[in-house]
């Protein structure tokens, strides 16, 4: 009997699901200058293993959301988010594209946070002519591949080799570093892209790159590069990597005596680098960023404000980059001739010095933004010195 | 000649021309959009990969944690050829070549390792599954960690039918055949079978490599769909996600591997609309569905198409 129950209840889930299934595609999704509202697909790694990036993105963007609609809307439509989670696969984040834009009928979408899934919902994107936009994606080749222009594809962060050369410009002009070390991470294209650009930068203005070193993320124990790295004579260390193993390389490294100044890029940018390194061994430590909470620009400051009464903390570079990349969609929204995919994807192009909290940019041919760099310096663990350079 | 075409054994080819007209009557008619077809080739494509484990795992009861190893080198070198002969000859031509290259892996790596028995090889098969991803990590004409991509997209319903049932129909085939059951003898008692003459290494190793086989063609399928590859997608996450799919359906059923890949993909879609709860959700679907059938939804019983014929005979014969 109780055989012939399961295969029953079996049966009945198929038949609920399909029934499901054939209501979905039934309603066409409202859309176009008669929508009452403008709906704004979110496609972020809610779970999975990078789920803090799209957790704190998705905040960002939710701020933004309530501020835009408590003041009115765009131009009195009101914004309605769709908001999925792409579990930190690519698959899954290309589904789920394809489900938002031909489904429920979105006008943009933001998201996902890391450049490889992010570059997995482009294709879909551009066959649905829907722009996607996302406030993190730095690999180099996101909006711009050998194949040319992604036309519908936008993020509004600096790439990773804006960031390679932006550090090793700060090595040698303030702080005066002649003699480089990379120890790098060969596990990810973002530690490969970084210590490329530093190396070129660097030994291009006089600079020379004295040992390079490599680990895997995951790695735990550094020593043995440590010590080896220790014999030649140097004035920085430049980390490109991810803050779970940079923390436990400044703590080795600090515990062995070597006293250099460390630099790293916005893959340092987490609480979890004071508590795997300690705040003893974060003196001398600069990584560029996004965004800063020590700046005081007004806009800044009504930001980390208004961010702290939502959520009673402060925010960090990915709620920043959430809520810019949000009011940047909004600001194309607003000044599209109509409400579809093509014209908010001309107006995105047409971005001209937007006001955002990581900095003011307008967008170049390439879809990328043209803005400046925070270069954060650490004391005790805790941000100490911020300077702005290029633009 | 009604009585010849639905002979037994003929049923399951008529039952894949329907299910194929049916599917491509609902693209054509544009009732599936491309939302529902992402959904529906992440379906196919675990089906393959749910049937071809549950011959190594299932029916040779070689427990193997390498899956998504094979399905990497088959969907690394369909990319690799159809990036550079971009037609659908080229696309063919890369998911075969693909399917060889992870079934000759399968082969020498299942010399050695099928030797071992048990969780011994479970540890040997997932070594090796991250061998080839670091490998694939490393090496610069699959672009590193970056991965390959725009790979020419050519996947439609007609190759994806057409791989998923023949996938389905040869590996049911060879369960049958005396190969197969010389298979089935070794998971039952590989002593007693040697006894008898069949030569377990060897069954063993075919049933590894035709299984690695058509991992590589889910692998080819993968890469022409979803545009890029990258080595962390095939992590030791995804051999786990495919031997939940057998288990679930039951080791040692065919059909159940079918069932139990549309039941997952069916909620895992319905829970999309709940994204702080779905993995949740998920996850006590499985609990539930594996506490009430602990012996996967189908235990090792196939779901055929004279079943109801079945099902009036245990009637009367037991009254349940």
């Amino acid at each position: 009997m109780k055989k012939y129950l399961s295969v029953l209840l079996v049966l009945v889930l198929m038949t609920a699901a399909l029934a499901g299934c054939s209501n979905a595609p039934s309603q066409p999704a409202a859309s176009g200058d008669d929508a009452e509202e403008i709906k704004i697909g979110i496609n972020y790694e809610l779970s999975g293993g990078v789920a803090t990036y799209g957790q704190a993105n998705l905040e960002g963007i939710e701020l933004a959301v309530e501020q835009i609609n408590a003041a009115g809307g765009i131009n009195g439509k009101k914004i309605t988010l769709v908001t999925y989670d792409n579990k930190s696969d690519h698959a899954e984040a290309t589904t789920l594209a394809n489900r938002m834009m031909t489904q429920d009928g979105v006008l943009a979408a933001i998201g996902p946070a890391t450049s490889g899934a992010f570059k997995a919902t482009i294709p879909v994107a551009e066959k649905n002519q829907i722009p996607v936009v996302s406030g993190s994606a730095t690999a180099d080749d996101v909006t711009v591949d050998a194949q040319g222009l992604k036309e519908y594809a936008f993020r509004i962060c600096f790439s990773d080799s804006y960031q390679g050369t932006a550090m090793a410009d700060f090595a040698l002009n303030t702080l005066n570093a002649k003699k480089a070390v990379i120890i790098m991470d060969s596990s990810s294209d973002y530690g490969k892209g970084l210590a490329k650009n530093f190396k070129e930068q660097f030994e291009k203005n006089g600079g020379t790159v004295v040992a390079e070193e490599a680990y895997v993320a995951k790695d735990t124990e550094f020593n043995a590069i440590l010590t080896k790295v220790k014999g030649a004579e140097f004035d920085v260390i430049f980390i490109p990597g991810y803050y779970e193993e940079a923390g436990l390389i400044i703590k080795q490294a600090r515990a062995q005596g070597i006293d250099a100044p460390v630099l790293g890029a916005d893959g340092f940018d987490s609480p979890v680098l004071l508590e795997l390194a300690g705040a003893e061994a974060l003196n001398d430590v600069y990584f560029s960023n996004h965004y800063s909470s020590l700046d005081q620009d007004p806009l800044v400051l009504k930001f980390i404000e208004d961010f702290k009464a939502k959520y009673d903390k402060e925010p960090d570079a990915f709620n920043a980059l959430g809520y810019d990349a949000m009011n940047f969609v909004a600001d194309a929204v607003a000044r599209a001739e109509k409400l579809d995919g093509t014209s908010i994807k001309d107006a995105l192009a047409s971005t001209e010095n937007f006001a955002g909290v990581t900095g003011s940019f307008s967008i170049d041919e390439n879809h990328n933004p043209v803005k400046s760099i925070v270069v954060i310096g650490l004391k005790n663990g805790v941000q100490d010195t911020i300077s702005r350079t290029g633009e | 000649m009604m009585n010849r075409l639905f002979e037994k054994g003929r049923m399951k080819y008529i039952f894949a021309l329907l299910v194929f007209a049916i599917g491509q009557l609902l693209v054509v008619t544009g009732y599936l959009n491309d939302y529902l077809f992402s959904t529906l080739t992440t379906l196919c494509i675990n089906i393959i990969l749910a049937v071809s484990l549950n011959l190594i795992t299932g029916f040779t009861g070689q427990f193997s944690l390498g899956h998504a190893g094979f399905m990497s080198i088959g969907g690394y070198v369909c990319a690799l050829i159809s990036m550079r002969i971009p037609t659908v000859p080229g696309f063919l031509l890369g998911v075969l070549t693909g399917a060889l290259a992870a079934a000759f892996v399968g082969f020498i790596v299942g010399l050695p390792t099928l030797r071992l028995k048990g969780d011994y090889l479970a540890i040997a098969t997932l070594g090796m599954a991250e061998i080839i991803r670091i490998i694939f990590l490393n090496l610069k004409i699959t672009n590193g960690a970056a991965g390959l991509n725009g790979i020419p997209q050519f996947v439609d319903w007609m190759w994806l039918s057409l791989f998923t049932f023949s996938s389905i129909i040869l590996i049911s085939n060879f369960i049958r055949s005396a190969h197969g059951r010389a298979c089935v003898s070794i998971r039952e008692d590989e002593i007693a079978a040697e006894s008898i003459g069949i030569h377990a290494t060897k069954y063993k190793v075919t049933a590894f490599v035709i299984g690695a086989f058509f991992a590589g063609i889910a692998g080819g399928l993968y890469a022409s769909y979803f545009y890029f590859l990258r080595p962390t997608l095939f992590g030791f996450s995804r051999s786990i996600d495919i031997l939940v799919i057998v288990v679930l359906g039951g080791i040692g059923s065919l059909s159940g591997s079918v069932i139990a890949a549309i039941l997952l993909a069916l909620i895992s879609t319905y829970l999309q609309a709940f994204p702080e709860l779905r993995m949740v959700f998920y996850a006590v679907a499985l609990v539930v569905i594996m506490i009430v059938r602990p012996q996967g939804l189908m235990g090792s019983k196939e779901l055929s198409l004279d079943l109801l014929k079945g099902f009036g005979r245990k009637r009367q014969r037991g009254g349940s």
